[in-house]
């Protein structure tokens, strides 16, 4: 286990390189002027000069790339094109904001899917069971931009219980934390419940209950460890779905985080802020990704990794 | 029995929702009462009435027969997507999980570094740099799409490879590609195919995604996503502009969800 965390530390190397250099080419790869795109047609030429020179465009592409590079190693991803702000700090503003979001809809996730996935494999085929998948279906079927506004109309508009958008204290975090989890409440009940009756289904739970060990122990201590493997990797899937999700959810909400930055800035064409939040957020989620896959080698002794 | 029975109803239903969504997609300018794109400017924002069932959108436009017209966009990108990504995703899961070694390393951290873009960062940076269209949406989710899929085959090559009855296959003389071919891939398609039907459910609500927030589909193409998207300023006058491309999303999603249960259930011969 010690070799294959420290391999896979050292996999994040190449990772990470890759991962800013795809960021680095997909902002150089816009076909046309750079500039010109930013700031129209119409700009005047010293103002492009300028522009061209602050962003290092007036170098070859291989010198553009070392430059990047070094920012990175310092931190430095450059200036916004709008705000005198460097974009590093603009992101550290919004970091708290959208970690405090994803984190809030994780565990709404969590404590609704384990419990209603349990219920639903346990009570399989019961009246139960068909309720409590419903309910996960109808959570799946909605996509955030559907389930938004009907939550707004509901409890900020008709019943005035909470904020219609914003932050500002812990009632402004409800709407958008469940606008977020519930999608992935229901995918984790539905993947809970398939999996521990995968798991239910296999000799070993036979055996446990014919030992005559209690139906509750052996859901808790034999079936639900086992289902939980599957079920980490998806968290850790469902992760990247909800920094994404986060986009279209900051955005109604006008929740002031890394998300709705990032609209913002590929809608107003602001290249260095595009590039550092896109970094950012699958900077993030590399290291999401290395945490489940480790969480993952320590659940299930089985996949042995060489 | 009972169950059985059941299980073949959710399949049902899912099914019966793909063939309602095929006939509207395909009968749509039969069915539409209206043209899609014909404006009634002086009734805009009317609610449903006689002649508008679904009512009428800000430029008096027939919601029903926009909404018909939506599926066109919503089977298409579902269709070709899912097609494109479970064939690549199958290949390099398998290729990765029995290859072992340096070309599973590969293989995952390629996956790493493309699941590393959130998906819609990707789609959205695409839309930037082509333009949006329909093929561009398409392309976007497929290039991303296959990663899931790919991930989910070899994490379940690496268990099955190691049952006996694989063990027993090699010592028998099987070669590398039947062993994939004849005992990995059988046995691991059943979680691949309910993934596919949830994967189409996915790549309808990414094509809404886009288009609601103005990067997919172009106006006046009618989109599901597009309408949620300008509904959303007429929320307190005309809720039925949420509504009804709302559900239309809603039911499409919930069937093919039912599709994949049911099919789940079947296709497990453990059960």
């Amino acid at each position: 286990m010690k070799r294959y965390v420290l391999r896979r530390l050292l996999l994040l190397v190449p990772v990470v390189w890759g991962v800013s250099t795809l960021v680095f080419l997909l902002i150089h790869l816009i076909p046309g002027d750079p500039v010109e795109v930013m700031l129209g047609e119409t700009a005047v030429a010293a103002d492009k000069d300028a522009l061209r020179k602050a962003l290092h465009l007036d170098r070859p592409l291989p010198a553009q790339y070392l430059l990047f590079l070094r920012g990175l190693a310092t931190l430095d991803l450059g200036r916004s094109l709008f705000t005198p702000r460097p974009v590093w700090e603009a992101i550290r503003a919004a970091l708290p904001a959208t970690a405090e979001l994803a984190a809030a809809a994780l565990v709404i996730a969590l404590a609704i899917a384990i419990p209603l996935g349990t219920l639903a494999a346990v009570k399989r085929n019961t009246l139960l069971d068909r309720g409590a998948m419903f309910l996960a279906l109808l959570g799946v079927s909605l996509p955030n931009f559907v389930l938004a506004p009907l939550l707004v109309l509901v409890f900020a508009i008709a019943l005035a219980l909470l904020p219609v958008s914003g932050r500002e204290g812990l009632a402004s975090l409800v709407l958008p934390a469940f606008t977020l989890g519930v999608g992935m409440a229901g995918i984790l009940s539905r993947m809970v419940r398939s999996s521990l009756l995968e798991v239910l289904g296999q000799d070993f739970i036979t055996v446990a209950l014919a030992k005559g060990l209690p139906r509750w122990r052996v859901v808790q201590r034999h079936a639900l460890r086992n289902a939980l493997i599957p079920i980490l990797t998806l968290v850790g899937l469902q992760l990247g779905g909800l920094l994404s999700g986060a986009i279209i959810t900051e955005t109604i909400y006008a929740w002031p985080g890394l998300g709705r930055l990032a609209f913002q800035a590929i809608q107003s064409r602001d290249f260095p802020m595009v590039q550092g939040c896109v970094l950012v957020i699958a900077l993030t989620y590399v290291l999401v990704n290395l945490a489940t896959d480790l969480l993952y080698a320590l659940a299930d002794p089985r996949v042995r990794y060489r | 029995m009972r169950a059985r029975g059941r299980r073949h109803t959710g399949v049902a239903v899912g099914l019966a929702v793909l063939a309602a969504l095929l006939v509207a997609a395909v009968a749509a300018p039969l069915l539409s009462p209206h043209a899609p794109t014909a404006q009634a400017l002086r009734e805009g924002l009317h609610g449903p009435g006689p002649g508008h069932p679904f009512g009428q959108d800000r430029l008096g436009r027939d919601v029903l027969s926009r909404v018909l017209h939506g599926a066109r966009v919503s089977i298409l990108v579902g269709a070709v997507v899912v097609g494109v990504t479970v064939t690549v995703g199958l290949v390099v899961g398998s290729v990765a999980g029995t290859a072992g070694g340096l070309v599973d390393d590969a293989v995952m951290r390629l996956i790493d570094i493309l699941q590393a873009f959130p998906g819609i960062v990707l789609i959205i940076a695409f839309a930037a740099v082509l333009g949006p269209s329909l093929l561009n949406v398409i392309l976007a989710l497929s290039l991303l799409g296959w990663v899931g899929y790919a991930r989910l085959v070899r994490g379940q090559i690496l268990v099955v490879r190691e049952m006996d009855f694989v063990h027993a296959a090699a010592a028998l003389g099987a070669g590398r590609l039947r062993i994939i071919a004849r005992h990995l891939v059988p046995n691991i398609l059943a979680p691949v195919i309910v993934e596919a039907s949830f994967g189409m459910a996915g790549a309808i609500v990414g094509e809404a995604s886009l288009s609601f927030l103005g990067l997919g589909v172009q106006p006046p193409t009618p989109s599901w996503g597009t309408m949620l998207n300008e509904a959303r300023n007429y929320l307190l006058v005309a809720p039925h502009l949420v509504l009804f491309p709302g559900l239309a999303i809603m039911i499409v999603v919930l069937g093919l969800n039912f599709l994949g249960d049911g099919l789940r259930d079947m296709l497990d011969p453990r059960r």
